[in-house]
Parts: structure tokens; sequence; C-alpha cells
């Protein structure tokens, strides 16, 4: 008799039962829900950020910092910027999901991913507390 | 077991052009586009507070020709995108779901977004708001 490998067994069972018990898929609706709480508060802040920067046309550098510096200003540019990398984190997340399908190169391009939102979200918190804390 | 071939979802194009269709891919594009659009901002912030050459340099870069030119396409994807996900957040409501619904508030998406970016562009081409 020929030895068979763990792997070379037969498995009589359904696709169903294989898959029974083993939990939810991942994270349940958590991205779809993160998405749209993010989208909603992006949504309420874009008209502001949309007219504050062009109020920043022909502006000198001391006004920009000024009006950056102004607390209501300064929070709700947080706010958006916390906001805006993490909707693209989620967003790009998708993304690669559905185009990259070789697993190493999916996930490092996620690990990169989550690292450079982590990273655009920290340094424009540190700018906007650097300009509102010094200006 | 057997390995069936299962059936794979059909190509896109297979399907006639739709205003639908368009709609989806260009909100994906859009997202993609802003997403370079946040780190632009980012390091236009701090850019801002580091001041002196750091800050000219990104003035310099930001009113250059090639410049206004992405930064329209900025606004451009801005507004399609947050316009669209209105639009998404309604279907998520279950609001504008029949067909020609669909169909009718694709085509204010489209026109609204041109609108409003032409608007945004007034404004800035005349020296702020």
């Amino acid at each position: 008799m020929s030895e068979k490998t763990p792997q070379a067994k037969p498995d009589y069972r359904t696709p169903i039962s294989r898959a029974r018990g083993l939990g939810s898929g991942k994270s349940g609706t958590g991205h779809f829900w993160w998405q749209r709480v993010t989208a909603i508060v992006l949504a309420l802040l874009v008209p502001w950020l949309v007219g504050t920067l062009v109020s920043f046309v022909g502006a000198d550098h001391a006004s920009v910092v000024a009006t950056i510096a102004k607390p209501f200003n300064a929070i709700l540019l947080s706010v958006f910027a916390l906001a805006l990398f993490w909707h693209a984190k989620l967003g790009v997340q998708v993304v690669i999901e559905d185009y990259i399908h070789a697993r190493a190169l999916e996930i490092t391009l996620q690990l990169l991913l989550m690292f450079a939102c982590i990273l655009g979200a920290l340094a424009s918190i540190y700018a906007i507390a650097r300009i509102a804390l010094l200006a | 077991m057997t390995h069936r071939e299962r059936p794979l979802s059909p190509h896109l194009q297979v399907y006639r052009w739709q205003i639908t269709m368009t709609m989806s891919i260009l909100h994906r594009a859009s997202g993609m586009v802003l997403v370079v659009g946040a780190f632009a901002l980012a390091w236009w912030l701090l850019a801002v507070a580091a001041g002196g050459d750091a800050y000219a340099t990104a003035a310099h870069c930001v009113a250059s020709p090639l410049g206004k030119f992405v930064l329209f396409g900025f606004s451009l994807a801005l507004v399609y995108h947050l316009l669209n996900g209105i639009r998404h957040l309604l279907w998520d409501m279950g609001w504008g779901f029949d067909i020609p619904e669909v169909y009718r508030s694709g085509y204010a998406v489209a026109v609204l977004s041109v609108l409003f970016t032409a608007l945004i562009w007034f404004f800035a081409l005349r020296g702020g708001a």
C-alpha cells in the first residue's frame, strides 16, 4: 500500500459544511459601516474646506497661517484629515482586493497602504498643530 | 470531489454602454485621484507649517500651469466623488433604486459636477471668494 499525505485524503464534506462554524467573513459589516460614517463626515466638511482653500487664492503665508490657526478651522481640518485618510484607506483596500490576485503582493500593498494613510493623517495633524500652536 | 468549472461573471465588453457603469467606474477612478489629492493636501499643510522656502516652493508649484491643471483635476474628482457618494448614501437608505431614477440621478450628478467645478474655478480665478 502506498503512503498518503494528509492533504491527499479525500474530503467528502460539502462546501457548506466546511464553511460552517468558522465564524464571520473576517470583519463583517465593519468596512461598509466606517466607509459610510467617514463619507458623511467628509460630505459635511468638503464645502467648508473648498471655500477655505478658494479663499487662500492670492493670500500671503501669514494670512494662510492665521486662518488655519483659528481654533474652529484647526479642529475641523484635523477631523477632515482623519476622516479623509481613513476613507482613503478603506477605498484603496477594496481596489487592491479586487485587482491584485498574487497573495504576497496583495498583503504587501495592503500594509503599505495602511502605513501610508496613517503617515498622511499624522503628518497632516502634526502640521495643523504646528501651525495652530506656533501662530 | 470533481472540480467543476464555475461560471465567470461576464466581461465588461459584452455590455452596451450605460450611464450607470460609467458613473460606477468614474467613482472608483475619482477616488484613486483623490487619494493622491489627500497626500498633496498633507504635503501642502506641512509646507505651510514649515514656512519660508518650503512654503515658497509649494506656493510656486500650486500656482504653476501644471499645478493649476492638477488642482483642476482634484476639484473635478472631488465634486464628482462627493455628489456620486451622496447618490450612493441615498441608495443605502433605499431611495432612488428604480432604474429610471438611477439613470436620472446619474445624469444629474454628471451635470452638477461640471457646474459646481466651474463655480469653484470662477471664484478661484476671480481671486478668492
